[in-house]
């Protein structure tokens, strides 16, 4: 069976009491809506429920409509059980109407039976059923109270064949209908998958994707029902002036209104009464206090997720580590063991290392979602996002990425989910990387701290600043060019608030999780051992690794032989004497790794590019810092650490790497503007470019994600170093 | 009784709609959120720009665009 409804009806907590945790989440082909499927036991019958997409009518402009039709006439479920809102009656039964039109066995839920008599609403139930000719059950979807019998009125359903009811358009409207019909009967045109009255009304409705399937199906009846449309839609527009939809919404309204009048519902308080939801949103979005209440409201999730999730991450950066000294000790030297510990436990650790950051995030999302919140901070902040082509539930995803410094761009990417929006959603997607992250801030720091120590806090509100404005016209941009089109409507609905229920936030929570983990984990695993490659290989030739050791053994042997002991030894303070052989030692293994860097393949690339980067004022021992930021780009750090044969250098103790690039003739003011501008901008690292192809549904974004970040980015910061070297 | 565009209707005002031109996914879109010919509106609030607007329709409550307001009309009382 299938469970279908509007938005916000409880379609989803129905589910999630139906089935428990019996459920998997899967995915259409080719796009991004997830179907989700349970399974339960009632009276010893095993059944599976398939929950559809939320919806509020059967059309074809979003793609949810269009899966839950495709999925109601394609897989023809045995039942559909319809979850209608009771406090809320008349609209819900807007999108009852047309599964009536359609003929799918249906039974209604009739949800919230608690919340419509708080506000003085009485549903007659057996009244309604009668009407409308289908089985009405009254439930409490959180409390799971009718839901049995529910059940087992559905299985009552199960053998019904498809039945189409009529609803009368008007005089006008159910003469075309009639005419087309008795086309499309005589042609068997569309038969197979719609009823003839189906067909009919959505061809009046100018439905896309009927109107090509039909194309596709019979081009000469297609042709004919067109032109018939045609001169009906003309027809009414001169007589009535109106669009024959508008016509078909209008009756259908009244097909409900003539339904609920004959006493099914009956309110005993004034409709025009204020409810608790209406109280609070009194002060929540309150023009004065609305604003401040969001800005800590969003503060608080945006601490919740960055804070809270903290200690889980670095327990899980102790483990990692733990692992990779313990297959040090274990493994003997040689690539192999290289790649384990810089390749897979370091890639795993990367995958692995954001799952609390995800979790926390949409636990705290799915909070403000489920409570009905989200929807008021897009209503709020629409009319700025609107300015630059996005919609206001993209501020969201921004703020998350790092809107407030020190934010992720994964859970960013993630989080556009809550976008309903097609192309506002992909313009969210593309920009949220330009956001400072939580790693790009260590690297921001070592600069600015390096060239700028004297307004380190104002030149970090000042970048932070940038993001922002780069992030919201490179959005604007892309909605003038590549994802051009009208703004999708605004008409959103604000849903009561209501009190998240525990399961459903578990739910919710743990099945994003696990998609990123299941979806993501694989991919990074791969080009995390890539990267681990370009870097290492390929490695110094054996003649340059003896010098290097020759080296080594003439600068120890020229040392007293107890010296050599003492510096060898695991004791931390030592003789003046062994600690200066300690420091030339490392001095001569540094060198090697720079060598060793500058010979591998990311060495080579950043060399070959040197010529380009020169017009931005990067060196080639930035390039391979750069290139192997692409990894992560805290990684920026250790690699121009290696670069500078400074060995491994820690994000968290960079001053001594910061102090040598004020000592390089390459580095200066203007280069260090230039670098910080390419690093906040250029190609998002590849976990954010595998979460934007995953997301997006397709590589082609994720592509094009990296090369017009990197080019713009390229333009930016040389434009920076050029104004700047010339203004001296 | 007074005819006026939705755009110009004030908070806590009530009205029903005499008419939509808005065709298309807009018009789709307000249709099946309830905004018909007939139906009672009460504005609800707007937002601290001014725009979008709150309406309260049926059960629910709704947000639009003023720009996609402009495509309503209202008959509203005079005492309101």
């Amino acid at each position: 069976m299938a469970l279908a409804g509007n938005p916000n009806a409880g379609k989803t907590t129905l589910f999630n009491t139906l089935t428990g945790a019996r459920q998997h989440v899967g995915n259409y082909p080719g796009i991004t809506v997830d179907y989700k499927e349970g399974n339960f036991t009632h009276n010893n019958q095993e059944i599976t429920i398939t929950d559809l997409p939320g919806t509020y009518s059967l059309t074809a402009y979003s793609v949810e409509e269009v899966v839950t039709r495709d999925y109601l006439v394609n897989e023809k479920p045995q039942v559909v059980i319809n979850i209608v809102d009771a406090s809320n009656l008349e609209r819900n039964l807007y999108l009852t109407t047309q599964f009536l039109e359609l003929g799918c066995p249906l039974i209604i839920a009739l949800n919230m039976i608690d919340v419509a008599k708080d506000r003085g609403i009485e549903i007659r139930a057996e009244k309604l059923a009668e009407l409308l000719g289908v089985p009405v059950v009254p439930v409490i979807a959180r409390s799971g109270q009718g839901t049995e019998t529910l059940i087992s009125q559905a299985i009552l359903q199960v053998t019904q064949e498809w039945q189409p009811r009529d609803i009368s358009y008007g005089e006008d409207l159910d003469e075309a209908i009639m005419e087309l019909i008795a086309i499309i009967s005589e042609n068997t045109f569309l038969a197979h998958t719609y009823p003839a009255r189906f067909t009919a009304i959505k061809y009046l409705e100018h439905d896309d994707q009927i109107l090509q399937k039909g194309q596709e199906d019979d081009s000469a009846t297609a042709a004919r029902l067109e032109k018939n449309v045609t001169q009906v839609s003309d027809h009414l527009l001169k007589t009535m002036d109106a669009y024959p939809e508008a016509i078909i919404a209008d009756h259908r309204y009244g097909f409900i209104k003539s339904i609920l009048r004959q006493g099914v519902q009956t309110h005993s308080f004034d409709t025009d009464r204020l409810y608790t939801s209406d109280k609070i949103d009194k002060v929540l979005t309150n023009r004065l206090m609305g604003p401040v209440f969001m800005l800590m409201i969003l503060f608080g999730l945006y601490q919740f997720t960055f804070s809270w999730s903290e200690f889980p991450v670095s327990w899980l950066g102790l483990l990692f580590g733990w692992l990779g000294e313990h297959v040090e000790t274990i493994l003997p030297d040689g690539p192999v063991k290289s790649m384990i510990i810089s390749g897979v436990i370091n890639g795993m650790g990367g995958v692995l290392g954001f799952v609390p950051l995800i979790m926390f995030m949409f636990l705290g999302i799915a909070v403000l979602e489920d409570s009905g919140y989200l929807a008021r901070v897009a209503f709020m902040m629409d009319r700025i996002f609107r300015i630059f082509g996005l919609h206001g539930s993209s501020v969201m995803p921004f703020i998350v990425s790092g809107g407030i410094a020190g934010g992720c761009a994964v859970p960013g990417v993630l989080a556009t989910r809550t976008l309903r929006s097609p192309k506002e959603r992909m313009a969210t997607l593309l920009t949220v990387p330009f956001m400072n992250c939580g790693a790009k801030v260590p690297v921001i720091a070592l600069l600015i701290g390096a060239f700028f120590s004297e307004n380190k806090a104002m030149y970090m509100f000042l970048f932070t600043l940038i993001s922002w404005a780069v992030a919201l016209l490179a959005a604007k941009f892309l909605r003038a060019t590549v994802l051009k089109g009208e703004a999708t409507p605004f008409v959103m609905e604000l849903p009561p608030y209501r009190f998240p229920t525990l399961r459903g936030l578990a739910i919710h929570t743990w099945e994003r999780t696990w998609q990123y983990i299941k979806k993501a984990g694989t991919v990074i695993l791969g080009i995390s051992i890539l990267l681990w490659a370009l870097m290492t290989y390929p490695g110094l030739p054996a003649a340059t690794k003896a010098d290097y050791e020759q080296q080594r053994q003439a600068v120890t042997s020229s040392f007293a032989p107890e010296i050599i002991a003492e510096s060898s030894s695991e004791k931390d303070v030592v003789s003046e004497e062994a600690q200066r052989l300690r420091q030339q030692v490392i001095a001569l293994s540094n060198q090697e790794s720079e060598q060793a860097l500058r010979n591998s393949i990311a060495g080579r690339i950043g060399i070959a590019l040197e010529p380009i980067s020169r017009l931005a004022g990067f060196d080639w021992r930035t390039n391979i810092a750069l290139v192997g930021g692409f990894a992560a780009k805290e990684v920026i750090i250790s690699t121009l650490g290696t670069a500078y044969s400074m060995g491994d250098v820690k994000a968290e103790a960079s001053d001594s790497l910061g102090k040598r690039l004020t000592r390089d003739p390459n580095w200066n003011k203007v280069v260090a503007v230039a670098a910080l501008i390419f690093i906040m901008f250029y190609a998002p690292c590849f976990v954010t470019v595998v979460c934007i192809a995953k997301e997006a549904g397709h590589w082609g974004w994720a592509l094009f994600s990296m090369s017009f970040n990197t080019f713009f980015a390229f333009l930016m910061a040389t434009a920076v170093y050029q104004i700047g070297t010339w203004l001296g | 009784m007074a005819e006026m565009n939705l755009r110009q209707m004030k908070k806590d005002q009530s009205g029903i709609i005499s008419s939509i031109k808005a065709g298309g996914e807009l018009g789709l879109r307000m249709r099946e959120m309830g905004l018909v010919p007939g139906t009672k509106i009460t504005i609800q609030g707007r937002a601290p720009l001014n725009d979008p607007v709150a309406l309260r329709v049926m059960g629910g409550v709704l947000t639009l665009r003023n720009n996609e307001a402009d495509h309503i009309t209202v008959i509203v009382d005079d005492n309101d």
